[in-house]
């Protein structure tokens, strides 16, 4: 609710940008486009509400919780016990420990069963709703790698094997609309509508795109996972919907972390 | 990738593994090649993309421009999730996602040409009106592994939708040729 308040200037900016549109050409029309949705982005990256799950992200990390009352604070997210600060940069991850290329939610759900005593179902229900715990915890631990750099895991086997895997996902074409990945993210300065779709085989498109994931989106009033935006990138092309923290998922965060490899990490950001 | 498949959407039902996973010999080639297949694989693409063009029964390639206008704008339809239910069950061609056609609606998508003044581009000759129906029936009977969807041979629209939406690329009343 607090946010509708903010939501109409936005319906007004993106009004007055269409029609400050109207009369150009295609290219000035696409980077006329472009720059109006990007000034608006700015202004609102000076508010951005994903700080209200950060700070409760923050919160959730130290209070006791679970069947053992256990905090998280001794989650080993890649770089040992309680070490938050760039870990979520090089995730996802493989870890001895469950055997498996982990993300974030994933290893966060780990933690939660291990530490805290939980069961899958428990750590994981209402996942995507907005204010869930997942959703803080997430923005939390992402937001301390805030200026760090994308270090994309490739040493072991396994991540190289879910890179792959993931790759292979990004062209795999099949539904009623032949969707891929690729159609709509392999070409540069493309739009669906007025909504950039960026070159994700593009490096400084990756990294443009995957620095600021999680972010608050404004359209759905929540912040969203890297998760979350995959799982409805399939439901626009008409995939059924994959199991939360499933395979393709994390192969295919796996892969754009390869491609947006070395750029700064910015996230929480903020998207339409 | 199969197995991965398998284990990820193991909540799909067998339907929804045919109509939304399981892929056909062109999206398995085009997957393979990265839609850009070596000559021999592209022609046959086209080959069997033209062997399997259908039409309206009636044999009328031009249909109703109004309907097709509307069709082009409608945007939902046919998505499967329990995260966010289907509330368009209408399908429609979402043209406007990808390509600007009426020059009154301004929030044009480009991942395809613009297709504004069409009829005056194409002519309105009946090879211009078979083309354009096949191109939007099947884009891949005259480009292999084009991005755009196989609107009328997937089934998603029907060959009548299919001839409103050429109505609205070349009738000279259509907003798109005014």
């Amino acid at each position: 609710m607090k946010l509708c308040a903010k939501r109409w200037p936005i319906a007004i900016l993106l009004l007055c940008t269409a029609w400050s549109i109207v009369a150009l050409g295609d290219e000035a029309q696409d980077a006329r486009a472009r720059d109006e949705i990007n000034k608006y982005r700015e202004m609102l990256q000076e508010g951005n509400p994903a700080e209200l799950s950060e700070a409760r992200g923050e919160e959730l990390w130290a209070t006791p919780a679970g069947p053992k009352q256990a905090t998280l604070e001794q989650c080993d997210l890649g770089l040992g016990p309680g070490k938050l600060e760039g870990a979520y940069a090089k995730l996802p991850r493989y870890f001895p420990d469950t055997a498996q290329v982990q993300d974030l939610d994933s290893r966060l759900t780990t933690c939660m069963m291990t530490l805290q005593g939980s069961t899958r179902e428990q750590a994981t229900r209402d996942w995507h709703k907005a204010d869930s715990e997942m959703e803080a915890l997430v923005t939390f631990v992402a937001g301390k790698s805030r200026g760090v750099k994308i270090e994309a895991a490739n040493a072991r086997p396994e991540e190289q094997q879910a890179s792959a895997l993931g790759e292979a996902l990004f062209f795999r074409r099949s539904g009623p609309l032949d969707f891929s990945c690729a159609t709509c993210h392999s070409q540069p300065d493309k739009r669906i509508r007025l909504s950039e779709v960026r070159d994700l085989l593009v490096p400084a498109d990756a990294q443009a795109v995957l620095t600021q994931w999680p972010a608050y989106r404004m359209s759905q009033g929540q912040v969203w996972s890297m998760e979350r935006r995959l799982i409805d990138c399939m439901r626009q092309m008409r995939w059924p919907e994959p199991q939360y923290q499933s395979e393709v998922i994390i192969a295919l965060e796996a892969f754009l972390q390869k491609q947006a490899d070395g750029g700064v990490m910015q996230a929480p950001g903020i998207k339409r | 990738m199969n197995d991965a498949l398998r284990r990820s959407f193991s909540n799909a039902t067998p339907e929804e593994w045919k109509t939304r996973l399981d892929q056909d010999r062109a999206q398995i080639l085009c997957s393979q090649h990265r839609n850009t297949p070596p000559p021999e694989i592209a022609a046959a693409i086209v080959g069997e993309a033209k062997s399997s063009l259908r039409y309206p029964p009636n044999g009328k390639l031009l249909g109703d421009w109004r309907k097709g206008e509307e069709i082009a704008l409608l945007s939902g339809g046919g998505q499967l999730s329990r995260l966010a239910p289907e509330r368009a069950p209408k399908r429609g061609g979402n043209c406007y996602a990808c390509h600007a056609l009426s020059p009154r609606e301004v929030a044009a998508g480009n991942l395809g040409p613009s297709l504004t003044g069409y009829a005056k581009l194409r002519g309105t000759s009946d090879a211009s009106v078979r083309y354009t129906y096949e191109k939007i029936f099947n884009a891949q009977a005259y480009l292999a592994c084009s991005f755009m969807p196989r609107f009328g041979h997937n089934g998603w629209l029907t060959p009548e939708q299919v001839a409103d939406i050429t109505a609205f690329l070349l009738d000279p009343q259509s907003p798109v040729n005014r």
